[in-house]
């Protein structure tokens, strides 16, 4: 590097960059810390008994942590771990598929295709991108109970259909990176179109399926807001994680604070185990403007 | 690419897969997202029992406007402490949280800097925003608690009312915390692509200069920031005005009323949702909504504007230069000779 030269110019140069790499790396270990001990506290609190973890706080796990679970059982009646992560899991999932399919699918039909209505078609996914979910929430709620769709799972799944931010993602992507060409050969070797979306094009546009179904997954997980306005009754076997936690956390008073600490732990174990093993697509994904949000 | 022969057959021939592939997507938009934005509209207004002399359904007008803005019920007092608390919320997460994510970003950037565990780093100030909302919101409560033994009740001696019955702005600055918490990973991943899209010569031309760090960051690496910046700002506003989540867990609580801490989503979410069917106040959730809708509108206008205008400045100041260069060689022809 041409730096070197430089060093001997400038005495303490080197020195000085040692300095302030210390201090960075003082800074960046301090949110490190911030960013894992409250998670840390957490679990320790989740292994206490509800007296201890009313008592202050430790950084030595106790020995409640099985108790803890069998009371989360008995005492909150509408608590079910295995349920809420398997509600989840089913939306989640679900959403995660249904957005990325879809997406793609409208993505390839806005660039493969000439068509009269396809510059009007973009402009409009461009405006709608940024209407929030609160905005329609009245209206939304208002349909579904004149459809008598309510405490169902049809309108949290199947709006996942229609995401404009990830179809204008998935447009940018193709645009860059899918050689047109192979559609063309495809067809004089004569595929119909479906197939070669599903056998040609899904394959080629894996890493940004991978990428938006990571992200679609994560925030269907985490959303608690449409989740609370659909299923209003709060059916015990319909609920999802984020309203079981909610659920706990109302029932707070006169409620076992260790037990607390370890639903709202368990909550959070399965995306942190995702998270981890995916950790380099997902901030890949952010890098590349993925999702905000 | 393709000839204009070829692209005439392409457009004829396949156009109406174009639509088919498309139609899935806006069938499903129309029924569930623009129908109900309509009936948002709509039920703005039409009275719901708190116009006075309207019945259920009837037309009002914007009398539901008047009442949140500039009435004198609980609805008016209601929706200007929520949407104070809103903005009061939102700029005392976003200055720490840009600053912070910017500082990081430049560091994580900088070449200089030999940072060998960057990636294990990042991973960790980012995890923060994959977790759910109401797992956040839990964890925080156990450690600022009401207990006075909770982890923030001890680093400030018990001297502040954090989460407790009426408290303000300790109750905001909790939900500030937990934001930035959330958040400055996300914004400063966004910065370093930021960042890395910047001309790595420049930065090469500054160190060969003698340019220190902080003339480098106030010279080159902030002027060439500000659209992603404003991108981040105008999106990050969007997203604070539909804060809901954390301040919902926190505010909703049987023993504490923590009604400083609701944001105009919640009060929004509350007229319609709370209560029976009867009690629900349709039309001023819904004229609190279009409120919101006008807001974002405007916000997003203004992202889209900040976006393209990188081009279009771009394009313009080429083109002023090649007049400039034009009129600089007939001058100078012209002295020449």
């Amino acid at each position: 590097m041409s730096k070197v030269t430089y060093d001997t110019d400038k005495g303490g140069y080197q020195g000085k960059l040692l300095l302030k790499s210390i201090l960075v790396y003082i800074v960046l270990i301090i949110l490190t810390l911030i960013c894992l001990v409250p998670i840390y506290l957490l679990f320790v609190q989740a292994t206490r008994t509800s007296s201890e973890a009313v008592l202050g706080f430790s950084l030595v796990p106790s020995n409640n942590m099985i108790a803890n679970f069998q009371k989360l059982g008995k005492a909150y009646t509408k608590y079910h771990g295995l349920i809420g992560v398997r509600n989840s899991l089913i939306i989640a999932l679900s959403c995660a598929g249904l957005t990325v399919f879809f997406s793609g699918m409208t993505a390839y039909g806005l660039v493969v295709y000439d068509f009269k209505l396809k510059g009007p078609m973009f402009v409009f996914i461009l405006a709608v991108m940024m209407v929030p979910t609160q905005v329609t929430s009245v209206g939304f709620m208002r349909m579904l109970t004149n459809m008598n769709l309510t405490d169902s799972y049809i309108p949290l799944i199947i709006p996942s259909i229609a995401a404009p931010a990830i179809v204008f993602f998935m447009r940018q992507y193709m645009l860059s990176s899918f050689p047109l060409d192979i559609i063309e050969a495809a067809r004089i070797d004569g595929s119909n179109e479906f197939r070669t979306f599903i056998t040609i094009s899904i394959p080629m546009m894996k890493p940004a399926f991978a990428v938006q179904a990571i992200f679609a997954f994560i925030q269907k997980w985490n959303d608690y807001y449409t989740q609370s306005l659909v299923l209003i009754s709060g059916n015990n076997n319909q609920m999802t994680m984020p309203m079981m936690v909610q659920y706990v956390l109302m029932t707070r008073n006169n409620a076992d604070y260790g037990a607390n600490a370890l639903a709202v732990f368990i909550s959070i174990v399965p995306v942190a185990l995702i998270y981890i093993f995916l950790s380099k697509f997902i901030i890949g994904g952010v890098a590349a403007g993925g999702v905000k949000e | 690419m393709a000839t204009s022969a070829q692209s005439r057959i392409k457009s004829v021939s396949y156009a109406k897969y174009g639509y088919i592939f498309v139609a899935p997507f806006f069938i499903v938009y129309f029924i569930f997202m623009l129908y109900p934005l309509l009936t948002t509209f709509s039920l703005s207004v039409h009275g719901n029992g708190t116009v006075a002399g309207a019945s259920n359904g009837d037309f009002v007008g914007l009398a539901n406007f008047q009442e949140i803005l500039f009435g004198t019920t609980k609805n008016h007092t209601d929706f200007i402490r929520d949407f104070k608390s809103t903005i009061i919320i939102w700029v005392g997460n976003f200055i720490p949280q840009l600053a912070l994510s910017l500082l990081l970003a430049v560091w994580f950037t900088d070449m200089r800097i030999k940072m060998p565990g960057k990636g294990f780093f990042k991973v960790v100030m980012y995890m923060p925003n994959i977790i759910t909302a109401a797992s956040v919101a839990g964890l925080f409560m156990t450690l600022v608690g009401a207990s006075k033994y909770s982890v923030a009740n001890v680093l400030f001696d018990n001297s502040i009312k954090w989460l407790q019955t009426g408290s303000d702005m300790p109750a905001k600055c909790v939900v500030m915390f937990i934001q930035v918490w959330m958040w400055f990973g996300n914004t400063m991943i966004m910065l370093m692509s930021g960042i890395q899209g910047i001309n790595e010569s420049l930065f090469e031309a500054a160190e060969i200069d003698g340019a220190s760090s902080s003339q480098t960051f106030w010279r080159i690496t902030l002027p060439l920031l500000k659209t992603i910046m404003v991108y981040t700002l105008l999106t990050s506003m969007i997203g604070g005005l539909q804060m809901f989540d954390i301040p919902y867990m926190l505010t909703d609580n049987s023993t504490r009323q923590l009604t400083n801490l609701e944001t105009v989503a919640i009060f929004i979410y509350n007229k319609f949702h709370a209560g029976t069917e009867a009690s629900r106040l349709y039309g001023i959730s819904a004229a609190a909504s279009v409120l919101l809708f006008i807001v974002t509108a405007i916000l997003g206008a203004l992202v889209f504007y900040v976006q393209r205008d990188k081009d279009a400045i771009e394009k313009n100041r080429k083109r002023k230069q090649m007049i400039k260069d034009a009129k600089r060689k007939a001058k100078g022809g012209g002295f020449s000779i």
